[in-house]
């Protein structure tokens, strides 16, 4: 990272304190924050957060590596998360599972090359009723069939990166 | 939506604000009183009266108090909180707010849970209309000293967070580990001051409570078990969604209204309730006989129980905080043991070692997640016991 580049982040950082503020029950906001713009919450940012918390910079990672929406590496532009729980099982994820390693040319847990898709299992979403179901960043999607699968990949290339046709799209961050 | 019977539910009907007007016009230990008498139960699935809560947590001294709002519905097979904070988030926040003048809190947190994100916008709308209205912020309806005003917290992606210590570690910007309890959160809850934690349900009642009073709610249910309880459907059947039920109502009659009268086994209460098989379908979904938050799996008669018992244990193992060693390690012994039996590997001695390993997870594990994570595999092996044993390999790819 750039020097500048450091600075212009670790003022984002100063802010979001400023914003959500300096104990460490402002910890979970800043690191949501941080994830959601960033896609990941570096080591530099980790230290730099336990400073202005007061805390010590392990703290702030046991805190990182126990949540699962919480990463410490980047992941893709696109998280996909598949429901693995039951209801969404019985609906026939599996196939919608294969489909996605299929189009994407990934198994679960991994990152496309171009930075643009993660795929992971996800627990229970709450559409258990209208299974498979799957969010993809904060956005959900029910009642997926194998062949929507391409369609939904597309629709998120569409709206991010040189080739993107539209980006209003709101989950796009 | 659907309620039991013909009609809307019961929180369509609702006078919007009925409640928060008559909790206001009457003294805390009143509202109280009334809540106590209704007997409202905590919708979450654990069950607690939601008057001794309240009134621990009014009794407790403090000048800061906590109203919590656990909207961290993570149960497997659970959406009936998703659907109340799309529909009916006006009644979760008034009964939020009927909570605080009972126990003297100016505070509310919902605690939402990460998955439910795209829900977050629509909340912030609805409560920045009740600030408007004067029904959050300073001297709420006119009431002279009475200020109260609610936010909106994210979860992260974590199911023990449901738990309510956890959720308050969480809250405080900790790992997600559940607390040793007592001290219960009523007297050291949120940053060590007194918080009452309720689900997204609870509070919906809460308000319906305070506006039909609680005889109204007394008429629904039984005993031991007031009034009415929203149901997550899924599974093999013909109608899944959320309904509207009368507490007590028999697991035949519930797959009667969902079109799941073939169903070969029903997991009431998610992951961590149990499986009844088809004899007991006689049985009632109440607190005092078949307890549950509401989540109901249908299992058609052509599923595999194994891969039943199979997924909540993969989702045990993965969603267990690793704190106490009954649950990190129990988990995964007994994940293990469902696979060697659907490998037709696993001696009758040794599906004893892990009944007993089960038994022995429900006793000493810290907190309701690992206590109550061996109990679908207990059930499933317990009523299913005929299908599970000596099978024979299937070659899978």
């Amino acid at each position: 990272m750039l020097v500048t580049e450091r600075e212009r982040f670790r003022d984002e950082l100063h802010a979001l304190a400023d914003e959500h503020g300096h104990d460490r029950a402002a910890l979970l906001p800043i690191l949501q924050a941080v994830q959601r713009k960033h896609r990941e919450i570096s080591p530099y940012a980790m230290q730099v957060i336990a400073d202005l918390l007061g805390v010590h910079p392990v703290e702030v990672y046991s805190v990182v590596s126990f949540y699962s929406f919480l990463d410490d590496k980047p992941k893709g532009r696109f998280i996909i998360r598949l429901c693995r729980t039951i209801s969404c099982e019985l609906a026939g994820k599996q196939r919608i599972a294969r489909q996605l390693e299929n189009d994407l040319g990934i198994r679960f847990g991994e990152t496309t090359p171009d930075g643009m898709f993660t795929l992971e299992w996800g627990n229970c979403m709450g559409m258990c009723d209208q299974g498979p179901a799957m969010l993809v960043n904060d956005r959900v999607y029910t009642r997926v069939t194998p062949d929507m699968v391409a369609d939904i990949l597309q629709e998120c290339r569409d709206t991010f990166g040189l080739h993107a046709t539209h980006t209003e799209e709101e989950h796009v961050v | 939506m659907k309620a039991a019977h013909e009609g809307p539910l019961t929180f369509t009907k609702m006078e919007p604000n009925a409640g928060l007007s008559a909790a206001l016009a009457i003294s805390r230990a009143e509202v109280i009183a009334e809540v106590s008498k209704s007997g409202l139960k905590g919708r979450g699935g654990a069950g607690f009266p939601v008057g001794v809560k309240w009134n621990l947590a009014g009794a407790a001294k403090s000048d800061r108090k906590y109203v919590v709002c656990n909207a961290d519905e993570g149960e497997p097979g659970t959406f009936k909180d998703r659907v109340i904070l799309s529909d009916y988030a006006d009644l979760v926040f008034e009964g939020m707010t009927i909570g605080g003048y009972a126990i003297g809190a100016q505070h509310g947190i919902v605690y939402l849970r990460g998955e439910y994100t795209y829900l977050r916008a629509q909340l912030e709308a609805t409560l920045a209309r009740r600030r408007e209205e004067k029904l959050l912020g300073k001297n709420i309806l006119g009431k002279k000293d009475f200020d109260f005003d609610i936010e909106i917290r994210m979860g992260s992606g974590a199911y023990i967070c449901g738990e309510e210590t956890a959720l308050i570690e969480s809250l405080e910007g900790y790992r997600g580990e559940p607390r040793n309890r007592p001290p219960f959160p009523v007297d050291t809850g949120f940053i060590r001051q007194p918080t009452t934690v309720n689900n997204v349900e609870t509070l919906a009642w809460a308000a319906c409570i305070l506006a039909k009073g609680a005889d109204w709610f007394k008429g629904f249910g039984t005993e031991k078990s007031t009034g009415l309880k929203l149901f997550s459907i899924s599974g093999d059947c013909d109608r899944p969604g959320v309904y509207e039920f009368p507490m007590g109502i028999t697991v035949a009659d519930l797959l009667k209204e969902v079109g799941g009268e073939d169903a070969k086994g029903v997991q009431i209460g998610g992951a961590s309730g149990h499986c009844v098989a088809s004899s007991d379908f006689g049985r009632t979904i109440a607190y005092e006989d078949i307890s549950t938050g509401g989540s109901v799996i249908v299992f058609g008669p052509e599923r595999d129980m194994l891969d039943v018992a199979e997924n909540f244990l993969e989702f045990f193992v993965e969603e267990s905080c690793g704190q106490c060693t009954p649950c990190r390690e129990g988990n995964p012994k007994l994940l293990e043991g469902v696979r060697m039996l659907k490998e037709g590997r696993c001696s009758m001695a040794y599906l004893k070692e892990l009944l007993a390993l089960g038994e022995t997870m429900q006793l000493a594990s810290k907190c309701g997640l690992g206590q109550s994570s061996p109990n679908a595999f207990l059930s499933i092996v317990e009523n299913f016991r005929d299908e599970i044993m000596g099978r024979t390999p299937v070659q899978v790819n």
